[in-house]
């Protein structure tokens, strides 16, 4: 064996090492926590790098991705230059990308509070959960609010198909407007079905090809950020 | 029947130990576990060296001497990627266990590490070393047996079958863990898999490469 051949494990029993892992502990102040949901492709990540744009000048924010392709959707939010890359954590979710919003939280509260730990001040959390189906919620435990996002290419019936994720969002987002008189999908039909199955639940349709900085959302978020930090 | 010993051995617990695979993920990804006769093989391997060390821990652990533990399994545990998946899913039963089973053994230990290692905190939680040592030999095993399951698509009734006739190894380490309540720590025994601390390696140098669906 060469003298020059660096093994990728020491073997050498009295050198306990550098512990690349980053301990950190439970910290005083919470950020406020948005949950961003919705179907694989729906445009999760293009919105949270949206409200990155948006917000990023005026709040102390980060970004938690959740995916069974974490690195990409990471990757994508750095390569778009809206966020630090300190900024952004990845959490791994053992291919059930519901259970870690959901039933066991453990994993994206770490994350969060890893964020917390690192950057002083943080005023919000941005959690966007891995694609999923339409049961998929995040819990009470992990998010504040959250918004559940579906796009006119998924079809025009998906609102009115309903789910936890539709009907008890605090704010449904119908994407990829610009989209719909490609794929024959009638705008109407979705907000009448989004609104009807929703109640008084707010509802946005939109294009990031039209308004790349997401509007609307942002303005809805600052509304959150304002009345809890009144609550709070 | 030790109640806290069937919520935390209960995959629908929310301790964070959904995203842990015990190294099968890397096992797989090698091919090295590919049906299931390879994954009864890694099982086998993996209750004998870390299922072992974890049950004698966890056995330990329900009678105090919580720093000199700590120090110990950390000594046992040469690869940083497995101390920080133990460190990270003790850290994660002690969120559930603060709303669930407060007490002082409890605030003492975590006064000592915010991310204690996971045997330890389920022999505090537990409180018996025979059904802590089952608790913590038997986790060894359902992580990555549910990894199985759904990295391999695997029949879940043959995994599962896999898994119960693992009871009687599982029984006989939790009664050599139980035997060992009132041995020094440091004389504690050490089994150890140098295959296990190499691949749990790999696989967080590969988080950095490629994609990973489970954090070790």
């Amino acid at each position: 064996m060469s003298a020059d051949h660096v093994h990728p494990v020491n073997f050498d029993p009295a050198d306990a090492g550098h512990d690349p892992h980053e301990a950190h502990e439970p910290h005083e102040h919470r950020a406020v926590r948005i949950g961003i949901g919705g179907p694989v492709g729906s445009g999760k990540t293009a919105l949270t790098a949206a409200l990155c744009r948006a917000l990023g000048g005026s709040v102390n924010l980060a970004v938690v991705t959740n995916d069974i392709y974490t690195t990409e959707d990471a990757d994508f939010l750095r390569a778009a230059g809206v966020l630090d890359v300190e900024r952004i954590e990845a959490v791994q979710t053992g291919a059930c990308p519901h259970t870690a919003i959901r039933d066991d939280i453990t994993a994206n509260l770490d994350a969060v509070e890893l964020l917390e730990h690192r950057i002083p001040g943080l005023e919000l959390v941005i959690i966007e959960s891995g694609g999923d189906n339409l049961t998929a919620v995040f819990s009470r435990g992990l998010v504040d609010r959250q918004i559940f996002v579906v796009d006119v290419a998924g079809g025009d019936k998906v609102p009115r198909k309903g789910g936890p994720g539709v009907t008890t969002a605090d704010l449904l987002v119908i994407n990829k407007t610009d989209l719909a008189p490609m794929v024959g999908a009638d705008l109407g039909v979705m907000t009448a079905d989004a609104h009807r199955m929703r109640g008084a639940l707010p509802v946005i349709s939109q294009s990031l090809v039209d308004t790349p900085d997401a509007p609307a959302v942002a303005d809805w978020v600052r509304a959150q950020l304002r009345t809890l930090a009144a609550v709070s | 029947m030790n109640l806290a010993a069937l919520m935390i051995a209960d995959s629908r617990f929310p301790g964070g130990g959904h995203v842990h695979s015990g190294g099968l993920e890397e096992a797989v990804s090698r091919r090295l576990v590919h049906d299931e006769a390879s994954l009864r093989s890694f099982l086998v391997g993996r209750l004998r060296t870390a299922g072992a060390l974890g049950a004698v821990f966890a056995a330990a652990a329900c009678g105090g001497r919580y720093a000199e533990l700590d120090a110990e399994l950390d000594a046992r545990t040469p690869s940083p990627a497995q101390r920080n998946a133990s460190r990270v899913q003790g850290r994660g039963i002690a969120r559930a266990a603060r709303r669930a089973w407060p007490s002082a053994a409890l605030d003492e230990l975590l006064r000592l590490t915010p991310r204690p290692h996971h045997p330890i905190i389920v022999g505090v939680l537990v409180g018996e070393p025979f059904a802590a040592a089952q608790t913590a030999a038997y986790h060894a095993v359902t992580g990555p047996a549910t990894g199985a399951i759904r990295l391999l698509g695997l029949d879940p009734f043959g995994v599962n079958a896999v898994l119960a006739r693992l009871a009687p190894r599982i029984d006989a380490i939790a009664a050599m863990a139980a035997d060992h309540v009132g041995t020094p720590p440091e004389d504690l025994p050490a089994p150890s898999a140098p295959a296990l601390d190499l691949l749990a390696e790999a696989h967080d140098r590969h988080h950095s490469e490629e994609v990973r669906l489970f954090v070790s």
